[in-house]
């Protein structure tokens, strides 16, 4: 297939549909779940089952006014929400979907993925640097704070990944994990590793992923109870919009990474249906249940927050690094 | 060390548990009423604003005797009457309650000898004006009469 013009625009309209619409019907399936787990039915009046809601919220935002606090920095107050969506979109560059259906493969596509996603605490910093506004300011120093010491955890969980399957490739990672389910590396005996600690990695590594992408329970970036709405408070109309939705196609993303790295991505269970459905279940599953985690856990302390990578998550993960390291080492 | 690592374990049980009660509450049917749409029969003893009773024909139970006017601490009721010639008994013309100033402490509905009056389960009450709520309860008999 040559790279014409054409391939671009198509693959590009394709990318930030994919992303746009993720992260439209993920607030409703998000109000929906959450909805349900509080036993009331959720939005249902616009369309069936309130399918309708997300573009109706879209036509309201767009419709609305920006307005850009007196004081502000114009240009950087601008940039942050662009700054936002655009390392999410980035990222499906070299995300696979299948064996065929890819962007762009890159043989470190493991580092990129996590280039861009640091890029993703710098909208938050700008974002409340730029505003103005004392609570804005809080809730983006706690962002960057929290970016730096969960970014830790998981790169080391990502690089005993790598180093099971000696590549950055995404792909690469994932054939490696084919032919059976016990291949994934999830789990611990039959897969390369034979690490008895693997089911751990992939806990700290969701874990992180919550965290990363600034989900309940660690949403310290924005308690409303303490800073109001955090560092969007002064964000109205599309601009609060695509903080929005950076955060759902950020939730995507890490739910593909965990899939790729942990789940197998596209491989099937039992070699049933092998297809990119398999993928696409998996990454559900798993925002589902970020879903509900979502809703079941009340936010933490900063304080909590901090501690919980400090003192657990990076001693076990280092823990856990040296001795996947042991064990390639033996066999 | 040991109490390090049976913290994290104990937890990550208790996060384990949390989630499982939300998962059988997401599984149960909603609880709510979507009132627009639908709506609760009131109970029998809501305390509604209160409202005139007629006998089998439609007419009132009230003889105008002036009970609840006199038992009202806010002074909501007023009511008006003519004596038709020839007749003893006195007939009810108009009955207003002033609900700006009703607190429903149903001293008007004890008073009544005669169960002329009683509480309705009227509870969608809700207007920009103030002078809504100066109801004309002889009124609204007369226009459930029809």
């Amino acid at each position: 297939m040559s790279l014409t013009l054409l391939n671009v625009i198509a693959a590009v309209v394709i990318a930030v549909g994919f992303a746009a619409l993720n992260a439209a019907y993920l607030v409703w399936a998000e109000r929906r779940g959450a909805a349900r787990i509080q036993r009331r039915p959720g939005p249902n009046i616009n369309g069936p089952l309130g399918l309708l809601q997300p573009p109706l919220d879209g036509i309201k935002l767009m419709a609305k006014q920006l307005t850009i606090p007196g004081g502000a920095d114009r240009a950087l107050f601008i940039a942050a929400p662009v700054l936002a969506m655009f390392p999410a979109i980035m990222s499906f560059v070299t995300i696979p979907f299948s064996e065929t259906i890819v962007a762009r493969n890159m043989n470190v596509g493991v580092l990129m993925i996590f280039a861009f996603a640091a890029m993703g605490s710098m909208s938050l910093l700008f974002a409340g640097w730029s505003s103005r506004n004392k609570y804005a300011m809080m809730s983006s120093i706690r962002a960057v704070s929290q970016a730096v010491a969960y970014e830790i955890p998981m790169l080391i969980t990502t690089i005993t990944v790598v180093m099971i399957s000696g590549s950055m490739d995404l792909m690469e990672i994932v054939r490696q994990q084919s032919g059976s389910i016990l291949h994934w590396n999830i789990f611990p005996i039959f897969g390369n590793s034979h690490n008895l600690l693997m089911p751990f990695s992939f806990l700290i590594f969701f874990t992180c992923t919550l965290a990363e992408t600034n989900r309940a329970p660690f949403d310290l970036g924005e308690a409303e109870s303490e800073l109001v709405a955090g560092f969007h408070t002064e964000y109205g109309s599309m601009g609060f919009g695509l903080f929005f939705m950076g955060e759902y196609a950020n939730i995507v993303i890490g739910a593909c990474l965990t899939t790729i790295l942990f789940l197998g991505g596209w491989n099937c269970p039992f070699g049933l249906f092998p297809g990119v459905w398999w993928f696409l279940l998996k990454i559900y599953l798993l925002i589902a249940t970020f879903i509900w985690i979502r809703w079941t856990f009340p936010r933490t302390t900063i304080y909590g927050l901090l501690n919980l990578s400090w003192k657990i998550l990076i001693p076990l993960s280092l823990f856990n690094l040296l001795f996947t390291a042991g064990l390639l080492k033996v066999f | 060390m040991i109490a390090y690592f049976s913290d994290i374990y104990h937890g990550l049980i208790s996060l384990l548990v949390g989630m499982g009660i939300t998962f059988r509450e997401f599984i149960k049917p909603p609880v709510t009423v979507a009132y627009p749409y639908e709506t609760l029969t009131m109970c029998a003893r809501y305390r509604g604003h209160i409202e005139l009773l007629a006998d089998d024909e439609g007419n009132p139970n009230c003889v105008v005797c002036g009970l609840c006017e006199r038992a009202c601490p806010s002074e909501c009721i007023s009511i008006t009457s003519v004596k038709p010639e020839g007749s003893k008994k006195k007939v009810l013309t108009g009955y207003t309650l002033d609900f700006t100033r009703c607190s429903l402490c149903g001293s008007c509905v004890e008073s009544c000898n005669f169960s002329a009056i009683a509480f309705s389960r009227e509870y969608n009450l809700a207007s920009s004006r103030k002078e809504d709520f100066h109801i004309d309860l002889f009124k609204r008999l007369e226009e459930k009469k029809r």
